[in-house]
């Protein structure tokens, strides 16, 4: 006889020996379904290494060519322009919606300091009003807005971080105006023919 | 009556001694030479190349798969023997030949850009931005003492 057919016989004794109770839930319990999933560290594409020059591809800068500073968790990149090279402040973007290339920029002359600091929580965050209309808002309208005003802390933090890579950009004259060139697709071209 | 003047076109034949480029098909990239033409879509070609990974063995090939370039092998007998062709293939310098045909730069110029990234891309752009400046500054000149 096998080893299952026992463990059933074995379960019928059971069930006859005990009593069956009188009562029952009338509902069936619900019991959270198990997850199946584990939390891990997001895998970075091997291209997406710092000092890389990226194409953003969505959001309000989309075209630009950015160099990667830092990948930080969640699928999440910090980049820079550098901002005076084409605008591109320190921001976040998704590393999906990148192209990586192959050209690289010398980034070890950045403060790693001031990275860590921008790459902490609430850096981009803490400071940022909802911007929902309240009613306020609608008695102000026709008013002029008020002006954005930057922090200069902000301001601060970004001088420094471009101030090592731009004078690594500056060596080569191409790459300035690379950066500062936005990116788009020509007659003919085929984005997953090309080489970045 | 006019005497008419006839004229033979300087279009490229599918003749026997034709040096032609697969542009396709197990044999893409490589020189063969028309040998024999078997019927209008079909020909026999044979490429004795120096290399053995440019070598085309002799065989019938489609004429969609090629592509006729400008050279052709003077003197080549219709059917004529494996040794025969490369010896022929030889004293012309095919290959050489062909590798300096505006057609074959262009081809080479063309597989090179494909393989550029991004910022080289860039660069040949802004190359061929100065190219054309200069050549517009220069048409200009001209067009200016032209007119005085």
């Amino acid at each position: 006889m096998s080893a299952t057919a026992d463990a059933t016989i074995a379960k019928f004794q059971a069930q006859a020996t005990e009593k069956a109770s009188r009562y029952y839930p009338a509902e069936d319990e619900k019991t959270p379904r198990k997850v199946r999933k584990s939390i891990r560290p997001t895998q970075y594409r091997k291209s997406l290494q710092p000092g890389a020059i990226l194409i953003l591809l969505a959001g309000r800068f989309r075209g630009k060519r950015v160099v990667l500073l830092k990948t930080l968790d969640q699928g999440v990149l910090l980049v820079t322009g550098p901002f005076k090279v084409n605008g591109v402040p320190l921001r976040r973007v998704n590393a999906r919606y990148v192209i990586a290339t192959s050209t690289k920029v010398d980034v070890s002359g950045v403060d790693s300091s001031i990275v860590e600091k921008v790459s902490g929580e609430g850096y981009f965050t803490k400071d940022k009003v909802s911007k929902k209309p309240g009613e306020e808002a609608f008695f102000k309208q026709g008013e002029k807005p008020e002006k954005k005003t930057i922090d200069s802390s902000r301001a601060a933090d970004q001088k420094s971080v471009d101030k090592s890579i731009l004078s690594a950009v500056k060596k080569d004259r191409d790459l300035v105006a690379y950066l500062s060139s936005s990116f788009s697709l020509r007659k003919g071209q085929k984005p997953h023919e090309m080489v970045f | 009556m006019g005497d008419a003047d006839i004229t033979a076109s300087s279009w490229r034949q599918v003749e026997v001694g034709r040096v032609v480029l697969f542009s396709y098909g197990p044999y893409a990239g490589r020189l063969a030479t028309i040998v024999e033409i078997i019927d209008h879509k079909r020909v026999l070609v044979d490429g004795p190349a120096s290399s053995e990974d440019k070598v085309v063995p002799r065989h019938a090939a489609p004429l969609s798969q090629l592509s006729l370039t400008a050279h052709v092998i003077p003197g080549l007998p219709r059917a004529t023997g494996s040794s025969k062709v490369k010896s022929l293939w030889e004293k012309e310098e095919v290959e050489s030949k062909f590798a300096n045909s505006p057609f074959a730069q262009k081809r080479a110029q063309l597989a090179k850009r494909r393989t550029l990234n991004d910022f080289e891309r860039f660069k040949v752009m802004r190359l061929r931005k100065q190219a054309r400046f200069e050549v517009s500054k220069s048409l200009a000149k001209v067009r200016a003492s032209a007119k005085a």
